[in-house]
């Protein structure tokens, strides 16, 4: 049975001999990563727990600057790095261990292209509305409801 | 997998007979099933960020909600959590070492590493159990607000969190729980908590040192911590004493959070619990030599699919209820 398999992660920066070790590999990348988050979120280093930017001001050019960069002006630098982290763990969960690298781009457009345009849509509303009631209540317009 | 044979022939293209993206039906099924199953859970994961975001400023702090490890006293948060993530991860890998074993035919190496991913399955949903049990059961105890909100006891010299255990004066009012044997039978009520709010508040008169915090984070990122004078008017706007965590009533603080974390970290056990039964009858399939007879060992791979997309979706859990 003829099954081909891509052995480079990280853009043919690695290389490895068989599947199998590839697999170890990647556990090992995985592991690490996983490591680093848990590490950082303990330590909770003083200089990621505020923004990395901080926010524009003046003129449209600044609000639109301030809508496109919005996860480096209100977040904070800590959970953007989380979060980022996370994706990259996602990336090659998917990709090596559920080995879409292997197969057609066709099939791995429909499956990545298709929930991430999703799961970005809803986020955004939902999260920009969240933060519309967030304010509506800090305003004092509404002090609780439920 | 090049399992089923595809006719070279034009004319048989719209039957079947052509195969675009170079996968079995069974496998894309499994696909598009974890696509679908993933907006679910983006779905859940996206509405427990509106409802963050909503009480962003109240929001209860995970590294002092979720700080146990099974057989150890002390604080430690998130230790047990990154346990959790790497058995996770590490059946993950039995899995993809079990679905290249089945690319080789080779049926014993199948066979072993399948049961090493049952048993780290298994190891993860008894560790979710105990982390339920651990949150549901409680730590030090909080009072509630007739506006909901939740107030926890601090040492002011200390700044540390104290038990209500460690202050609350016992026996000050006694009040036994009501039964439905006692009464109208339609009427009963759940476990009372170990202390009546008269007895808390009495104990905290009687305790200068403690000080009340509120569920408000401040400017640097911790709970506010109210002064001794608001702390004692505050208390009077307590109606009932919480210990532990449900669905109605949650003594980490918002309520919202403790229904997500039951809701999205159930639905996900769900997913891992029904994983280790797929993969407990596979193991089984493949110890009486289905695929061997059948000739090709896709089946571990669709399954090996599904846990894989388990271990994805814990990733995201684990950054949004634990990390960030």
């Amino acid at each position: 049975m003829a099954h081909e398999h891509k052995l480079e992660i990280f853009r043919g920066l690695l290389k490895f001999k068989s599947n199998t070790q590839k697999i170890w590999g990647v556990l090992a990348f995985l592991t690490l990563v996983t490591a680093v988050e848990v590490g950082l979120g303990i330590v909770k280093p003083e200089f990621l727990m505020s923004p990395f930017l901080s926010k524009f001001e003046g003129g449209w050019f600044a609000t639109f600057l301030n809508i496109i960069l919005a996860p480096f002006i209100s977040m904070k630098a800590l959970n953007l790095i989380f979060i980022v982290l996370t994706l990259v763990k996602a990336y090659y969960i998917a990709w090596d261990f559920m080995h879409l690298r292997d197969e057609k781009s066709g099939l791995r457009r429909v499956i990545v292209w298709t929930p991430v345009f999703l799961i970005a849509y809803l986020s955004f509303i939902l999260l920009v509305e969240a933060d519309y009631i967030y304010e509506v209540y800090k305003e004092g317009f509404v002090t609780w409801n439920f | 997998m090049d399992t089923t044979v595809t006719t070279e022939t034009q004319g048989k293209v719209w039957d079947g007979g052509n195969e675009p993206l170079k996968a079995s039906y069974g496998k894309m099924m499994m696909w598009f099933f974890l696509v679908s199953d993933a907006l679910t859970f983006s779905g859940f994961l996206a509405a427990y960020g509106f409802s963050r975001f909503k009480f962003i400023e109240t929001w209860p702090i995970a590294d002092e909600v979720f700080t146990h490890v099974p057989f150890f006293h002390g604080n430690y948060p998130m230790y047990y959590v990154a346990f959790m993530t790497f058995i996770l991860i590490m059946s993950s890998v039995t899995m993809v070492l079990a679905v290249d074993a089945g690319h080789k035919m080779k049926k014993n190496s199948v066979i072993w590493y399948m049961f090493l991913t049952v048993i780290g399955g298994a190891i993860f949903v008894g560790s979710q159990a105990w982390e339920w049990a651990t949150f549901i059961q409680g730590d030090y105890g909080a009072l509630e607000t007739k506006g909901g909100r939740i107030l926890q006891f601090v040492d002011a010299n200390t700044g540390k969190r104290v038990a209500l255990d460690d202050f609350a004066k016992a026996g000050h009012g006694e009040r036994v729980e009501h039964e439905r044997k006692n009464g109208v039978w339609f009427f009963s009520e759940g476990t009372l908590p170990t202390y009546t709010v008269n007895e808390v508040v009495e104990g905290f008169k009687a305790h200068s040192n403690v000080l009340i915090r509120t569920e408000t984070i401040n400017e640097e990122g911790e709970k506010t911590v109210l002064s001794r004078e608001d702390s004692l008017k505050k208390l009077g706007s307590a109606t009932m004493v919480v210990e532990g965590a449900n669905l109605i009533h949650n003594e980490y603080g918002s309520r919202l959070f403790a229904d997500f974390f039951f809701f999205i970290t159930g639905f996900h056990g769900f997913h891992v619990f029904s994983g280790v039964i797929i993969n407990i009858i596979i193991f089984f399939n493949v110890i009486i030599g289905t695929y061997e007879r059948r000739g090709h060992y896709e089946m571990v791979e669709k399954v090996g699919l599904y846990w894989h997309f388990v271990d994805l979706v814990w990733v995201f859990v684990f950054t949004f209820f634990y990390l960030v």
